[in-house]
């Protein structure tokens, strides 16, 4: 009954045992990725649908609450057709070309080849796609959802743009080391509906959790860069970007328990409402995806965030330390303040509004984004300013001067403590060390 | 008798409450200064906040004058900073949230600010010699290497031409140099094809420098608009089309051929 290894030096046993444990993890790790390739098609439930022209329409509205196009369209470029540089903290990736050119686009793909990409995150070659591009999310969507989009792509004017290579340190983009990460992290997984509850929550769950792909920013990444699971809007920190993306299940972050559906539902579709304003990433996302949702949509998505938020348990947030300003820190803001803020945010950081009532200039005084415990968006707006999205129902913003050539890492730190403490404020001080952070990592 | 004491007593109690409201009004004005105003200036202080005050342009050389240069040039320039053709990081944050329209509506609002200009104060070591060089390309051009007068495009009095080309006097000595030297590197690009682009590439160095120095000395003329039309004269040749300006390339009518370049 002995077999060799009995006969073996237990050191060379022990490495024998662990090369086969790893050969059989390795095995695990191809047949999870790629196992389905050798068994019958199990979803080639290839539906010939003609390229009607409602199909074509409703891939190009599907593709919008995708934002397909924030990704996949350089700076100047032609829609769609790729080649844009994603910064990821494990290096550079360049979006692909998902014009119907036949040598540099999908244009030899079939629809089953795009449903590949879509719900398995391969390329037509079984290639496995760096999971910048969000499948997790577009894995959730329909089989025939997937092949509005690709009618719709298919009709676009063909690019020729090739692909550039991606910039990801070693091994990172690397197949092996893509098929463990997937191994871990993902899986594909198809809408689950509730059937509890309502046709307009289960839509709103859909998109939130599909082309939305809300989750990409709205909950905490990993070391290893893998968001949470598609339902998860616990709120996270935007690596490389540098923006938080707050806690939707959270009142105190996101006021969605608490803000009436109509003010969310506007929010989503002009980007700026009377008790909040986007800005940074979420203002594209309105820009580029939201604003042209149709209303029921819009609708569906504010019910299922809302009663997302509703059914959280709203655990009030430990009381902020009587933070033990220094007066010189107390005199700085308050000096920074008069001279750069107060013209627009007012003496008691009040804001203004127009005539006709609307937010020209956010109050201070009890603004979420002011009050969040990370102040990394504040810091943010204060180093760049800008403007909220021109939208079709908010065409004119005001905005905000960028004062990143004006003041310093301790000049802007005493001003959104000055801010963040003042007029019934209560959130932590703003440290010199977290302003330049985020600067340094801007580049400037 | 009665009825017209009854209405002459009821306007006067008329006026005195309007009366009374026009000063509790103002009274109240002064007491809260108007710090806010539905406007565009308002809109546009995150321009402002390093353009300088209605956009006369910002202390350092690096943030140009934008009041009154034309309307389609200003936005043709958003447009460039939103499609990268000019690269400025903190630019394009400002640009990429807004719509072209709204851009549009920011380019007329600058253009139509009228404010008088600073006096020209480079004073770059540089040969009178080079000057002469300078004035000579920019008045005359050089036939011989293909350059157009600076003057054919930008206008006689260079005050620029409505509605896209830009006037070149009243700018700093740096900033000319670095915008002749950024489309020189191809930093700098205007939309295909790009008319510039060629003309600096035909020009070297100290030729761009000469031309640089003897328009940052020149004072401007008492019409600082620009003009209505290109000047008199052939349109740009076939070589030197310009994207941004495709009207500088169509065939002038005689009735075109206003000699000052300006309608009156």
């Amino acid at each position: 009954m002995k077999g060799p290894l009995h006969k073996m030096h237990p050191v060379q046993r022990l490495s024998w045992v662990t090369l086969v444990s790893l050969l059989v993890l390795a095995m695990g790790v191809v047949w999870d990725n790629w196992g389905d390739l050798l068994g019958p098609p199990s979803d080639q439930t290839a539906l010939s649908v003609q390229a009607t022209e409602a199909h074509i329409e409703k891939g190009r509205y599907l593709a919008l609450a995708g934002n397909c196009m924030a990704c996949h369209t350089a700076r100047g470029g032609a829609p769609l057709a790729g080649g844009r540089l994603i910064d990821t903290p494990f290096g550079g990736v360049y979006s692909s070309n998902l014009t119907p050119d036949p040598d540099t686009g999908l244009g030899r793909w079939t629809a089953q080849d795009f449903w590949q990409a879509m719900h398995r995150g391969r390329s037509k070659d079984s290639r496995l796609l760096a999971p910048a591009f969000p499948y997790n999310h577009t894995s959730v969507i329909t089989r025939d959802d997937s092949d509005a989009i690709f009618a719709w792509l298919s009709s676009l004017p063909a690019v020729v743009q090739p692909q550039s290579p991606h910039t990801l340190a070693w091994p990172f983009g690397t197949q092996p080391a893509l098929a463990v990460w997937r191994s871990l992290f993902f899986e594909p997984s198809p809408f689950q509906a509730d059937k509890a509850q309502s046709a307009e929550w289960n839509r709103g769950a859909y998109l939130v959790q599909g082309l939305g792909h809300c989750a990409a920013c709205h909950s905490p990444r990993n070391a290893l860069g893998a968001s949470g699971p598609v339902h998860d809007l616990s709120g996270g920190l935007m690596p490389v970007a540098n923006w938080y993306a707050p806690d939707l299940t959270r009142d105190a972050e996101s006021g969605m328990a608490s803000t009436p559906l109509p003010q969310i539902v506007q929010l989503l579709r002009t980007g700026a409402s009377n008790t909040a304003q986007t800005s940074g990433p979420m203002g594209e996302v309105v820009q580029h995806s939201l604003q042209h949702l149709n209303d029921a949509d819009l609708q569906a998505m504010a019910v299922y965030l809302k009663s997302r938020a509703q059914s959280t348990p709203q655990t009030a947030s430990a009381p902020p330390q009587t933070a033990r300003i220094s007066l010189q820190v107390a005199t700085q803001g308050a000096k920074v303040y008069e001279r750069q803020c107060l013209q627009c945010h007012g003496e008691q950081g009040e804001g203004a509004k127009t005539a006709l009532g609307e937010v020209a200039y956010p109050a201070l005084t009890g603004n979420r984004a002011v009050l969040l415990q990370d102040p990394t968006n504040l810091v943010q707006l204060v180093l760049y300013g800008g403007y909220g999205p021109a939208t079709q129902g908010h065409p004119r913003p005001f905005g905000m001067p960028p004062a990143v050539l004006e003041l310093d890492d301790r000049d802007i730190a005493a001003v959104l403590t000055h801010l963040r403490t003042r007029w019934g404020n209560q959130a932590g001080e703003v440290t010199p060390l977290q302003v330049n952070r985020i600067r340094a990592a801007q580049g400037s | 008798m009665c009825l017209i004491l009854k209405c002459a007593q009821s306007w006067f109690l008329r006026l005195s409450v309007v009366t009374a409201f026009t000063v509790l009004h103002s009274m109240a004005s002064a007491q809260a200064p108007v710090r806010f105003a539905d406007d565009m200036a308002e809109r546009t202080r995150a321009c402002t906040a390093c353009h300088g005050e209605q956009g006369r342009a910002g202390p350092d050389g690096y943030y140009p004058r934008l009041a009154g240069k034309p309307a389609g040039y200003l936005h043709n320039q958003l447009r460039n900073f939103a499609e990268g053709r000019r690269h400025y990081d903190l630019m394009a944050r400002l640009v990429d949230p807004l719509t072209d329209a709204y851009l549009g509506e920011m380019a007329q609002y600058f253009s139509s600010l009228q404010l008088p200009y600073p006096a020209p104060k480079a004073n770059n070591a540089i040969t009178p010699e080079r000057l002469t060089k300078g004035q000579q390309l920019v008045t005359q051009g050089d036939p011989a290497r293909g350059l157009p007068a600076c003057t054919q495009c930008h206008g006689v009095r260079l005050t620029g031409v409505q509605p896209h080309v830009p006037g070149l006097l009243g700018l700093p000595l740096d900033y000319l140099n670095a915008q002749l030297g950024a489309w020189k590197t191809a930093q700098r690009r205007a939309h295909a094809p790009d008319c510039m682009a060629e003309i600096v590439q035909r020009m070297p160095a100290q030729d761009l420098i000469a031309v640089s120095s003897w328009l940052a000395r020149q004072p401007l003329p008492a019409d600082t608009r620009p003009a209505e039309r290109p000047p008199a004269g052939p349109g740009l040749p076939e070589a030197l089309r310009c994207g941004s300006a495709p009207e500088l390339s169509a065939k002038r009518s005689s009735s075109h051929q206003a000699t000052s370049g300006g309608r009156p």
